[in-house]
């Protein structure tokens, strides 16, 4: 424990990944601090996306290690990477779309606690589960809608259950891949404010597009360009790195 | 605060028998003092009940698509026989335990290689498993008695008590109506876990179910071998109740019509299989007697409706009548 009280939430060293001749990742070397607040930005194609597959085990690099609190998790099946505490969003939301919030939480809490397998045990008696199920429901405000199912929901308070669902892992790393994605302007507050609210021990990375979102809630930027680190540091200093403004802060900005 | 607390409410209440749940099994004993003389085909409506549940685990629930149900309920059906003729193994509680065994065993094996696929894949290959069994029992005419199968085929008392009435099916209704009784209450018991519901997961989202850290494959496969078993006692049932074993327990047509059974009575919401086994067998019965040629005109027909208007199969029918008239302004 001493030894990993140091190291990072996470760590790659040397990450590469390759799709036949296309190197989608390249020399990936990233940190992310315990507690961190921290943005992934790129242009589009620049293998956000595919960072996070790496990170989650959803692929495996062609090269190069992932690191899990100092311990190596390169070779770790997905579902063992969850159950060491990283947990992720999805781009286009990946929900129990006929089943209610609750019970799409209760799911993922199920899983966590282990009694996702319980057979003779009616699933409406893990008192434990539904109560902490509840919890996360309430602290990213879906607490109304907890008994709706989610397809009935709007896109909006969807995003939201992808975040209650992930937060029912207890995660210690928390991968927001493009959280705010689909919801319009007027409704994007709501995911901020739940993103705000996040336990201040559960290291997030988000990748964004909406500069807006990325600049309030990141304490540190990393800019991803053709799958290489192209720059890192506070929002300040990547606001005035003129070559980031260039290659994707103009454009963004500006279009 | 108030509607969360009805949501988490309503959770830890689903699981609780309504009083709408004890209709079935009233007009099933009813129906055993209303129509005597028709004991004998009431007998194959239970056994096709409990065989479409054991499809609505997988299909309705898990989501595995199969066309090869079939083979199981063949595994069960052929180890009763099999043991009944070469064995002197009449007993037919035991038997009916060997039969699950058995089919269970068939199912592990099977789902551990099958369950790697997905959709048509997995749809051929439940296929190609039934026929490979199909044509074991077909080539092992000294164990399976091959093409003509296990005639005439007689079991011992229930418990020592109650002895199988082959004239009238008496015994064998009331029997094979509590083994449906038991399988059922297994079922319930199961799709209202949470083992259930991550069932239910891996059908509506495979990938989130990954995400979240579940087994999916092992939890897919405990739930075919479970099917299996429950086929498979099916089938045992079927043997004990006719006195007879022969390939068709093993064929395409009744995997087939146990998923039309499915269809018509709506998967994935446990009475589906009684409302489809009893509306099937019943037009089935009724149209083969009015136009014995062109009856399976009349099923066709029907299921061309129900997949036009109740998507859902018949109960779905009346909730989307329901839903309609409240949508209405």
């Amino acid at each position: 424990m001493t030894a990993s009280a140091a190291a990072p939430a996470l760590e790659t060293r040397g990450l590469c990944k390759n799709f036949g001749a296309l190197e989608v990742s390249r020399e990936v070397n990233f940190r992310l601090e315990r507690g961190a607040r921290h943005a992934l930005i790129g242009p589009n194609g620049a293998g956000k996306t595919t960072f996070i597959n790496l990170l989650t085990g959803v692929l495996l690099p062609s090269r190069g290690d992932i690191f899990l609190d100092g311990e190596d998790v390169t070779s770790l099946a997905q579902a063992k990477r969850v159950k060491r505490g990283i947990a992720r969003t999805f781009q286009i939301n990946q929900l129990f779309r006929g089943l209610t919030v609750l019970e799409n939480v209760c799911i993922a809490v199920a899983e966590r606690l282990g009694v996702g397998g319980s057979m003779l045990r009616p699933a409406g008696r893990h008192a434990d589960v539904i109560a902490e199920a509840m919890r996360l429901i309430e602290m990213v405000r879906l607490g109304a809608d907890a008994g709706r199912r989610v397809v009935e929901l709007p896109y909006g308070r969807q995003r939201l259950v992808e975040i209650a669902i992930a937060l029912g892992l207890n995660p210690r790393v928390l991968l927001l891949d493009e959280p705010a994605a689909g919801i319009p302007s007027a409704e994007s507050h709501i995911l901020l404010d739940a993103i705000a609210t996040l336990p201040k021990d559960i290291a997030v990375l988000i990748i964004e597009h909406d500069m807006d979102l990325v600049f309030r809630f990141a304490e540190r930027i990393t800019v991803l360009v053709s799958g290489a680190i192209f720059a890192e540091g506070t929002p300040a200093e990547i606001a005035a790195n003129g070559d980031v403004r260039s290659v994707y802060l103009g454009t963004a900005l500006d279009g | 605060m108030a509607v969360s607390f009805t949501a988490a409410e309503q959770l830890a209440r689903r699981h609780r028998f309504q009083w709408w749940e004890t209709l079935p099994w009233i007009a099933a004993l009813a129906a055993f003092f209303a129509f005597p003389n028709y004991l004998a085909f009431a007998t194959q409506v239970l056994i096709t009940i409990l065989f479409a549940l054991s499809l609505d685990l997988v299909l309705g629930y898990a989501g595995i698509v199969t066309l090869g149900h079939a083979a199981f309920f063949g595994a069960g059906a052929y180890t009763v026989g099999m043991l009944a003729s070469h064995f002197g193994w009449t007993e037919p509680l035991s038997g009916l335990l060997a039969a699950a065994l058995v089919a269970g065993v068939v199912g592990l094996v099977s789902g551990l290689v099958l369950l790697r696929t997905h959709g048509l894949a997995l749809l051929m290959l439940t296929l190609c498993t039934m026929t490979l069994l199909e044509q074991a029992a077909n080539m092992g005419a000294a164990w399976t008695g091959g093409f003509d199968g296990i005639p005439g085929l007689s079991f011992g008392k229930i418990l020592g008590l109650f002895s199988f009435d082959v004239l009238y099916f008496r015994t064998q209704y009331l029997y094979v109506l509590t083994v449906l009784l038991i399988c059922f209450l297994v079922v319930r018991m199961l799709v209202y876990s949470s083992f259930g519901q991550s069932l239910t997961g891996v059908r509506e989202n495979l990938l989130r179910m990954h995400a979240v850290g579940a087994p999916v494959r092992i939890r897919l496969v405990i739930a075919y071998a479970i099917s299996a078993a429950l086929a498979g006692v099916a089938g045992g049932l079927f043997t004990q109740a006719t006195g007879f074993v022969n390939l068709a327990v093993l064929g395409l047509e009744r995997a087939a019509g146990v998923l039309i059974v499915l269809i018509l009575g709506g998967y994935g919401r446990l009475y589906g299989a009684f409302v489809g086994a009893v509306a099937y067998m019943v037009l089935e019965h009724f149209l083969a007697k009015a136009y014995p040629t062109a009856w399976q005109l009349g099923i066709g027909v029907v299921l061309v409706l129900v997949a036009l208007y109740a998507r859902n199969g018949i109960p779905g029918l009346a909730e989307t009548l329901r839903g309609k008239r409240r949508s209405a302004p």
